[in-house]
């Protein structure tokens, strides 16, 4: 794949998934709260890191591995609005599970998202399986994994960093460190400052990046996949974010974060800061950036009508998929 | 044909099969240069490079995890666990990714793997050696689990588990590796997995049971004969699916039914064909169903009057053969 | 080794450094023994230590059996010798006899493991042993009991997440532990190369904010000087050490591999050039602290013992079958 250039288009493009994100995420949230969906993840405040990052690789060609937290990850990799509120509403057209899963275990073949499960860091092994036969196939192919800096702690992540570096495996480790694990801070987590720490003791590149500006995202991500398909092998991306909201919707964070320090990152707020960069740099008028919002909020309420009116599962079917058929 | 050992057969059929499809790739601890710890790998690097016969880091869970990813990705893995008792730090990964990535995507993902691995005892192995995992992996919908008791079977189940599109556990009994010589064919055939084989017809009493077990059963049989009494043996050759039907068939034929295996007595998958058969066919029960299996200790110890205390031997089988058809 | 100076600033315990040559040669006695009784048929399986005496009594001579615990795996008879375990309880373990301390003949050789002695069991799948050294640590810091625990494992193991569990469990708590890497290169038969993409395990450390330090195996002094300062860093609170001892494997891995299909030639030829029996023998005589005749008298004295490990081990009875089905759960009977 060519170097892409960030060209104005592909600016917009970044922001437009990212503030499709948010809007899919608030919605969910506003339905949850009037009992319509049981349960939400969010991905709210990490849609820099993962828009930025996806943005830079082969959409729907390389895989992706996401985490419970990637919805603006898998929107920009071409899961719909729709699509994600079949999911979040279990309804038997879901493309990930058929409404099989819980929300936000994400899994899309059509888009080379690969199925996850709730058990942490079992994906950072997939990842590298997945490298490990487009290596065999030759087929050009990198694969990412995205996760949380708690499940770093797991045997797999060091598993999977050690298998790939030893087999020079085209995959890029992505850490979405937003400094918590539901409740435990990272200094109880790990007795270092930086995840990409780790990456020397692999012989492999780690890299820390602003979480929170797309750009930088995207640049080293970019590099890392060149890097992987030169067959020189894997990296470790650190992007230091923050998420704004609780765990998911069954959490209250209020027991183990201090509202100052929320309110000090909502500073920070990638959407806005970088809606007010592209404004400010003239990549985009005010009334190109109205008609997008106006676009997003008519695509989150034509998904969420969508799902709402879609039928549920058939019980029937409960038995299906046990094996192939 | 060519007379074969159980080991010779998986490994030609490995060969067969890495020849066949080039998706094909085998990795574990030490199969490549060394060609495994029980040589089953052989020659398999050399044959096909490094590239799909490759050693791994020590490391279960990630071998697992890996060929998932792997399969997902257009390969048919063929991870080997060097030592089933080894299996357990890839647990996670076979009950909770492997077996539910089909039913958890709606059919979307699917996981072709083939996970091999050395099982059971009587070879001084001990408590990690030595075990027998199966029923860990039989109770759980998504798998299936694979025991050949004969080279022949070995060939035509490995080849079929190769094909199979579902997460399949090929169980290899260590002391069959050597042990066990046979017949098999040189073209490549397949046995479907969830067939259980009737290895001998009799007409008093049914004995059921799978992998190495089959031959001391045989053995058995072969002395029951010699004291009039007729045992027919079914080999299950998976234990999950079962073939719930040959089963039945057998049970109500004799009506006298002995459950052989290794693996621990409680929750062993004795339990469950004795539940099958309860269910339906107890009236043509003519005695109750009588279990003989591995006693209810962890794992086999290693001393040998130990090791000897717990192994199932075909002397046992024939006394518990006996016994039943007494009744 | 033998150009080496002496700990600087520090008296030396001369009687201590040939107690060290003493395990040293003692392990590799008995472990010699075992290959002959494996030969002879007596023994089903060895699994050895030669080649990495120096870097095991090296650390289990720096430790206090009476206040520190330790987690050996299968190759570590070297440790568990110098740690307290008598040769006769080691070869009672090696024939399976009833009064194998370690399991009472029902694990595989070398599965070490005695209460009394601080010897936690272990079992074959490796590196579970690093997770319970730093909860035996824990269990250290949180009962504020003096004491340490020192954790072996091979280079093959530290692929394992177990590895890296523990290490990280250990550094976020500061617990008292020392894990040491004895690499010998080869893990069965599968190169560090093909294990790790790195040179030094120990360059690990660093993912966990902690020491990773490189020593000789051959020789024990410096394993001694890494493991005194570990433990001392343990017993002030400020968490673990990773040290990696570069040894050599002389044997196949064990009587039943056979390691001419993946091992180099020569590589062992040039390996024994650094053998650390010898090696330390060399560095005593060059000090003037060792000679042939101490030698022999050594070698007599360690004879005696091996001899008689083994005709008492011979001579012990068999584990009575009917113990089979005992200690399945905890019963105040047995």
């Amino acid at each position: 794949m060519a170097k892409a250039k960030l060209t104005p288009e592909l600016l917009k493009e970044i922001y437009y998934y990212m503030a499709l994100s948010r809007a899919v995420d608030d919605r969910m949230w506003i339905l949850n709260r009037q009992g319509r969906a049981p349960v939400v993840y969010s991905s709210n405040g990490h849609e820099a890191t993962q828009v930025g990052a996806v943005m830079a690789l082969n959409r729907g060609e390389d895989w992706i591995v996401p985490y419970y937290r990637d919805l603006a990850m898998v929107i920009a990799y071409g899961e719909t609005p729709r699509e994600i509120m079949l999911h979040l509403l279990g309804r038997a057209a879901d493309p990930n599970s058929g409404g099989r899963q819980m929300p936000a275990h994400w899994g899309l073949k059509r888009r080379h998202i690969m199925t996850t499960g709730s058990v942490v860091a079992t994906q950072d092994v997939h990842a590298a399986g997945l490298a490990l036969a487009s290596k065999v196939l030759k087929d050009g192919r990198v694969s990412l994994a995205s996760f949380g800096e708690g499940s770093t702690s797991q045997g797999e992540f060091h598993e999977a960093l050690n298998f790939a570096s030893v087999h020079k495996l085209p995959v890029i480790f992505l850490n979405e460190n937003n400094g918590y694990a539901i409740s435990v801070p990272a200094r109880k987590q790990m007795a270092i400052m930086d995840v990409a720490a780790r990456a020397q003791g692999y012989g492999i590149p780690g890299v820390i990046v602003d979480g929170n500006d797309p750009i930088k995202v995207y640049e080293v991500t970019q590099e890392a996949a060149e890097r992987a398909r030169r067959g020189e092998g894997p990296t470790l991306i650190e992007a230091k974010t923050y998420r704004f909201v609780p765990h998911s919707s069954d959490d209250d964070d209020r027991a183990y974060r201090s509202r100052e320090e929320v309110a000090e990152w909502k500073k920070r707020d990638p959407v806005m800061t970088f809606e007010k960069r592209l404004i400010d740099e003239k990549v985009m008028t005010e009334d190109e950036l109205k008609a997008m919002q106006q676009r997003i909020k008519n695509e989150v309420n034509d998904a969420t009508d969508f799902a709402e009116k879609a039928p549920l599962p058939d019980p029937n079917t409960l038995g299906r998929y046990v094996y192939a058929e | 044909m060519a007379v074969m050992s159980y080991l010779e057969a998986i490994r030609e059929t490995l060969r067969q099969e890495l020849r066949r499809d080039s998706r094909i790739i085998i990795y574990g601890e030490d199969v490549g240069v060394r060609g495994g710890v029980f040589r089953v790998t052989e020659g398999l690097q050399k044959e096909f490079g490094e590239d799909r016969v490759m050693d791994s880091p020590l490391a279960e869970a990630a071998i697992i995890g890996t060929a998932i990813g792997a399969a997902v990705n257009g390969l048919r893995p063929i991870p080997e666990i060097q030592f089933a008792d080894f299996i357990f730090p890839a647990i996670n990964q076979i009950v909770q990714e492997a077996a539910r990535i089909r039913y958890r995507s709606n059919g979307d993902f699917g996981v072709p793997l083939v996970i091999r691995a050395p099982f059971g005892g009587g070879v001084h192995g001990a408590l990690y050696h030595s075990q027998s995992v199966e029923v860990f992996f039989a109770h759980v919908p998504g798998l299936k689990v694979v025991i050949p008791g004969t080279p022949y079977d070995a060939k035509g189940l490995l080849a079929a588990a190769v094909e199979d599109e579902d997460p399949v556990l090929y169980f290899e009994h260590k002391a069959a590796y050597r042990s066990l010589k046979g017949e098999v064919p040189e073209e490549r055939y397949l046995i479907p997995i969830g067939k259980a084989d009737l290895k001998r017809s009799g007409k008093d009493i049914s004995i059921i049971t799978y992998g190495l077990m089959v031959n001391y059963a045989l053995k058995a049989a072969e002395a029951l004969e010699k004291e009039g009494i007729s045992a027919e043996i079914l080999d299950l050759r998976s234990i999950r699916p079962l073939d719930v039907q040959m089963i039945l068939e057998t049970a109500k034929k004799t009506g006298k039914v002995l459950i052989v295996h290794e693996d621990n007595l409680t929750g062993g998958i004795g339990g469950e064909i004795s539940a099958l058969i309860a269910e339906h066919a107890l009236f043509d029960l003519d005695a109750p169903i009588r279990r003989l299996a591995g006693p209810d200790v962890p794992a086999m110890p290693y001393s040998p009057p130990l090791e000897h205390a717990f192994m199932i031997t075909s002397d046992k089988i024939t006394e518990a053969a006996r016994d039943l058809a007494k009744f | 080794m033998a150009q080496r100076e002496l700990l600087s600033g520090q008296p030396v315990d001369w009687q201590k450094l040939k107690t060290m040559y003493y395990y040293m040669v003692l392990s590799r006695k008995l472990d010699e023994r075992m290959w002959i009784l494996n030969r002879q048929g007596k023994a089903a399986f060895v699994i050895s230590c030669q080649g990495q005496e120096g870097a095991q009594v090296g650390v289990a001579l720096a430790m206090d059996p009476s206040v520190d615990w330790i987690t050996p795996y299968y190759r570590d008879l070297g440790v568990v010798l110098a740690f307290g375990m008598t040769a006769r309880e080691v070869m009672l373990g090696f024939l399976a006899k009833r009064d194998d301390p370690s399991s009472g003949g029902r694990q595989m050789p070398s599965h070490y493991g005695l209460r009394a002695k601080h010897i936690l069991t272990g079992s074959s799948p490796v590196t579970t042993q690093v997770t319970h050294a730093a909860g035996l640590a824990l269990a250290m810091k949180v009962r504020k009991v003096p004491g340490i625990t020192a954790s072996f494992l091979g280079e093959g193991s530290t692929s394992q997440g177990e590895f890296h569990e523990a290490l990280n469990f250990a550094s976020v708590h500061k617990l008292p532990l020392i894990v040491v890497v004895e690499n010998n290169g080869y893990a069965i038969s599968v190169p560090q190369a093909h294990q790790m993409s790195v040179i030094n395990v120990a360059d690990r450390a660093s993912g966990y904010g902690i020491p990773g330090v490189v020593v000789q195996g051959s020789d024990p002094l410096a394993v001694y000087e890494a493991t005194v300062a570990a433990r001392e860093r343990a017993l002030r609170g400020e968490g673990p050490t990773l040290i990696e001892a570069k040894t050599h494997r002389y044997t196949p891995h064990s009587s039943d591999d056979d390691d001419r299909s993946y091992r180099p030639e020569g590589e062992l030829l040039r390996e024994k050039a650094d053998d650390p029996v010898v090696m330390f023998r060399n560095w005593l005589t060059t000090y003037q602290k060792w000679d042939d005749q101490q030698e022999t008298a050594l070698l007599k004295r360690v004879r005696e013992v091996v001899d008689d490990a083994t005709d008492y081990a011979e001579k012990a009875p068999y584990p009575d079958p009917s113990t089979l089905l005992d200690h399945v759960y905890y019963s105040p009977q047995v």
